[in-house]
């Protein structure tokens, strides 16, 4: 019991690595039934829900495990439950297509629970050691399942490419960690913190340009721009399924990390990252809005739309305040919900010989299939923030931020990006809407009509009750914000 | 008075929603159910909107029937009318019915869709004129953007996709800089509540970026000249109920929004930029009623007409005076019934002959005399004519214009007799001559069903012509609060001229 009660606050990670053990050891040693692959995926999604259930019904003070390595608070507590929801909502919607592609196996299975376990760990890192393996594991499952599709030549150029150049940022940030812990002789974020603060030495710019290493690692796992390319490339490669885990949870997770260190080892030096992601924000939104537009994959615009909504998340964290924090928490929840919709809805472009990627085959959808027409156009209205979606009001608390720093420069080269970007989400409604009708698509299958009513019913009905969102996502930012200086 | 104390503003604003939400349920194939259930859900809104208007107490200046909800922490969903807004919440519900009749026979295609798009619209539409709460204004101000968009882009014309875009994005465009400034005045004041905001003294220079800001969405969505040329378009490829919607109502939101956000909450900025806005009124009035001659288009004559009409308005609104100001709001109300009735007029041709080519008519007076009587009179309410509302608003609006400069009120005359110009030629060769061309020679006159869409919008034309009172009376009140709050902030001029 003592030991249980020691490790209670990890209590959802045992979960996944263990159900994640479980996995393997049933798939290496147990018997080929028929549905096996099924119930491994069925079992995956159990685990992620009791790990969910745990974690919601944890207790909401902050508890540090492993020397400060491991901390669970309320912001690690917020963001896992969108990784685990989201990975969660992926399983469900993607089982039938899998299984199609004959890609269902058990492997891929464990992989997927393993780069969640990875996440949550990023999510939670204490120190630059954590951070470490916690971005190694998470990154070497999903290169594994980018090339998954081995007998395609695509998914294999995808995976190869995730692969390099996740290997040369993973480089940097292992440069950036040990520059760090050079100048401050310690991995622990709150050591650091209290050794970057004071006058300005040597030491600290060491210290900065250990921290610009760290974040171009960083910034390449969320696809900021410059260090984007592999994105569309690796969205357009591996098999759809593959590409909707991809595109929700790794980003988020991501994400929450970048936020930890920045405002948990260097508050300090605020002055000196806020640049830095203002630029990668700025470049995000833009190339994210301009080359989006001449793309004829929905694959690769999601893959640029996805981009473009970094940048927008980046204005949050440049704000450097509790009210940036708890907007970039908002944008990243709805972000969420949206893109795993819209992932359900691509899910279900498939003709008899599979699936379809190219946009002109959602032509006149709306005369063949109205409901899933309407779904995709909400989300994509929601994506382009028009109100009253739920996009608009994460785009609203991020800008609202920006304006509360003065960053005004920000705020308007965001709004105005924001128009551009809804000229090809517009595209695509016209396409679905205003175009001739081509052959219908295969019904939807459950799963994946299971989750586009749920993106749909969210992105329609948050404007009737945005308050609990908005309050967790506070209560989340405020954990980070009431330790100045630790 | 039971009634008063009932949510009427939140059962008038929702009552479409549901009637949109029944219809999700119908049976497709039945499109006469969807239409029934339209019309219906449409009438009940403007007899429960009636109520409001008969309950609605002239004499107080505040916001009346207002409710207050808890919806996102600071950001109330908070409900409330006052004479002004309390005008353009009937209009819309007085031409929603109409538009749903007016698409009873001409719309074959997709009727259900097309019923739920104009109930939202509503809802979104009422919502803005209701809204007390700036973050909340915002939703439903921007919120209309999709439904006009499908409607244009999928009942519209043959260039309806480059039409709607073109709307989309250069509304979405002027909004967008609105909203960086609720939010600034959000962090200024720590509240988005627009009776507060409405009292509160921002600072000189903060006023002119925020006037700015909410200048460019409004003035998009006026439209005034030169950011007026998504209007001819959209105007062009709508479909005629669309048409109605677009002329009637969205329009009024810009002005709507100098009278309740720009006047009363940046009143130094509007009183050093009010030249700048009598420039472009007087280029709306006279550049876009000589256009409007030029045009080949019975609906983009129009849709330049209405760009004209709005420079009375702004022009109206910004000397400030009480003459003015309730010439602008009469100016709107008029604009609102005239235009519909005009766009109605031309939709009557366009089910006919499914073209609004001037050159295809003439001599139609033969084989259409109430047509021709109808349009006649729609015609004259546009130009001017004293006996029509059209007069009351202009005349209000020149009258104030002359107290401030008589050039202005000089040049703004002119337009007068250029919408009479643009508006005569064009009857004189749609109505009358000799009917020579062999497709009209069996064209019908209006059928019953047409005849009880528009006479109640000429009724009301002739009515408010000679016995404006009605507006004028609910809007009083209201306009001298404006008008007052706003001599108080600029005279005696502050310490810190504006730069």
């Amino acid at each position: 019991m003592q030991v249980l009660n020691t490790y209670a606050p990890a209590l959802p990670e045992i979960i996944v690595a263990v159900g994640a053990m479980v996995l393997l050891m049933l798939g290496a040693f147990g018997r080929a039934v028929p549905g096996r692959d099924v119930a491994a995926n069925v079992f995956a999604v159990g685990t992620l829900l009791l790990a969910a259930g745990f974690l919601a019904a944890a207790p909401a003070e902050r508890a540090t495990l492993f020397d400060g390595a491991f901390i669970a608070d309320d912001f690690a507590r917020f963001m896992k439950l969108l990784v685990l929801g989201g990975s969660a909502l992926v399983l469900i919607m993607s089982v039938g297509n899998l299984s199609r592609l004959a890609l269902l196996s058990y492997e891929y299975t464990v992989l997927l629970l393993l780069a969640v376990l990875g996440m949550m760990l990023m999510v939670s890192a204490g120190d630059l050691i954590a951070l470490f393996l916690s971005i190694e594991l998470q990154s070497l499952a999903l290169y594994v399942v980018a090339a998954i599709r081995r007998d395609s030549v695509r998914s294999s150029e995808a995976g190869l490419k995730y692969f390099v150049l996740g290997s040369l940022s993973t480089g940097m940030l292992l440069y950036g960690c040990s520059l760090i812990y050079g100048f401050t002789g310690s991995v622990d974020f709150s050591v650091i913190a209290s050794a970057a603060s004071g006058q300005p030495t040597a030491e600290t710019i060491g210290l900065t340009i250990g921290l610009v290493f760290l974040l171009v690692g960083i910034a390449f796992k969320i696809s900021a721009v410059p260090f984007h390319m592999w994105t569309p490339d690796v969205y357009e490669g591996a098999p759809t399924p593959v590409t909707a885990f991809f595109a929700a949870a790794p980003k988020l997770a991501a994400m929450a990390l970048l936020i930890r260190v920045l405002l948990t080892a260097f508050p300090a030096i605020s002055g000196q990252w806020q640049q830095i992601i203002v630029f990668l924000s700025i470049a995000s939104m833009l190339l994210g809005a301009f080359a989006a537009i001449g793309q004829s994959n929905i694959k690769r615009l999601m893959a640029y739309s996805s981009i473009g909504h970094v940048g927008y998340a980046l204005i949050g964290v440049a704000a450097d305040s509790e009210a940036g924090t708890q907007a970039v928490l908002v944008y990243l929840a709805i972000y969420l919900f949206m893109t795993v919709g819209a992932f359900a809805c691509i899910l279900s472009m498939r003709m008899k010989d599979g699936l379809i990627e190219e946009i002109d085959a959602l032509s006149g959808l709306a005369k063949t299939n109205l409901p899933l027409a309407f779904v995709l156009a909400m989300i994509l209205f929601s994506m382009a923030g028009i109100p009253p979606l739920a996009g608009f009001f994460a785009k609203f608390y991020v800008f609202a931020a920006a304006i509360k720093s003065q960053l005004y420069a920000l705020a308007v080269i965001g709004v105005l990006a924001s128009v551009i970007a809804a000229y090809y989400y517009l595209r695509v409604v016209k396409i679905m809407f205003f175009d001739e009708a081509r052959p219908a698509f295969l019904p939807v299958e459950r799963g994946a009509g299971f989750v586009m009513t749920i993106s749909g019913l969210f992105v329609l009905l948050f404007v009737l009750l945005p308050a609990p969102l908005v309050d967790a996502a506070l209560t989340a930012a405020r954990t980070l914000h009431a330790l100045p200086g630790q | 008075m039971d009634l008063a104390s009932a949510p009427l503003l939140s059962i008038v604003m929702f009552l479409p929603l549901v009637g949109a939400v029944i219809i999700a349920f119908l049976n497709p194939e039945a499109k006469d159910n969807a239409r029934w259930v339209a019309l219906w859900t449409t009438i009940i809104t403007f007899l429960v909107s009636l109520i409001v208007w008969f309950h609605f107490d002239t004499t107080a200046s505040g916001f009346q029937f207002v409710e207050s909800r808890n919806w996102l922490d600071i950001f109330k969903f908070k409900l409330g009318v006052d004479g002004i807004s309390v005008l353009f919440v009937n209009l819309t519900t007085f031409l929603l019915p109409l538009c749903v009749l007016q698409s009873w026979v001409c719309i074959q295609d997709r009727v259900k869709e097309y019923m739920i798009a104009f109930l939202v619209l509503e809802t979104l539409m009422i919502g803005v004129f209701c809204a007390l709460d700036l973050v909340l204004f915002y939703v439903f101000f921007e919120g209309g953007l999709i439904p006009m968009f499908l409607i244009i882009g999928v009942w519209g014309g043959p260039n309806r996709v480059y039409a709607t875009f073109k709307f989309f994005l250069y509304t979405l465009l002027g909004s967008v800089l609105m909203l960086l400034a609720v939010m600034a005045m959000y962090w200024h004041t720590g509240t988005t509540d627009i009776p507060t905001l409405m009292t509160t003294k921002f600072p000189a220079d903060m006023q002119w970026y925020l006037w700015f800001a909410f200048f460019a969405s409004f003035a998009v969505k006026l439209p005034m000249w030169p950011v007026h040329t998504w209007l001819p378009d959209a105007h062009v490829e709508a479909p005629t109920a669309g048409s109605v919607i677009l002329a009637a109502i969205l329009l009024k939101m810009g002005g709507y929004g100098f009278l309740r956000f720009s006047v009363p909450m940046f009143p130094l900025a509007s009183e050093s930029l009010a030249p700048f806005i009598f420039v472009l009124s007087i280029f709306a009035i006279i550049y876009t009623s000589l256009v409007a001659l030029a045009q080949t288009d019975l609906k983009k004559l129009i849709a330049y007409s209405s760009v004209a009409h709005m420079g009375f308005v702004t022009m109206g609104i910004f000397t400030f005076s009480t003459q003015g100001v309730e010439g602008a709001i009469f100016q709107m109300v008029s604009h609102g019934i005239v235009s519909a009735g005009l766009f109605l007029c031309v939709g009557v041709l366009y089910d006919r002959m499914h073209t609004h080519e001037i050159s295809v008519f003439g001599g139609l007076v033969n084989r259409m005399p109430v047509y021709a009587a109808f349009f006649m009179v729609f015609t004259m309410a546009n130009v001017g004519l004293p006996g029509t509302s059209g007069f009351v608003g202009e005349f209000l609006t020149l009258l104030a214009s002359f107290k401030v400069n008589t050039w202005l009120a000089l040049l703004a005359t002119s337009g007068v007799i250029w919408s009479a110009v643009y508006a005569l030629w064009v009857y004189r060769r749609v109505i009358f001559g000799q009917l020579v061309k062999p497709a009209l020679k069996t064209i019908q006159d209006l059928s019953y069903r047409e005849i009880g869409i528009m006479a109640p919008l000429i009724v009301l034309t002739i009515l408010l012509g000679v016995y404006p009172a009605p507006v004028f009376d609910v809007a009083a009140v209201s306009v001298k609060k404006l008008v007052s709050a706003y001599e108080a902030s600029v005279r005696p001029p502050p310490t810190a001229a504006a730069p």
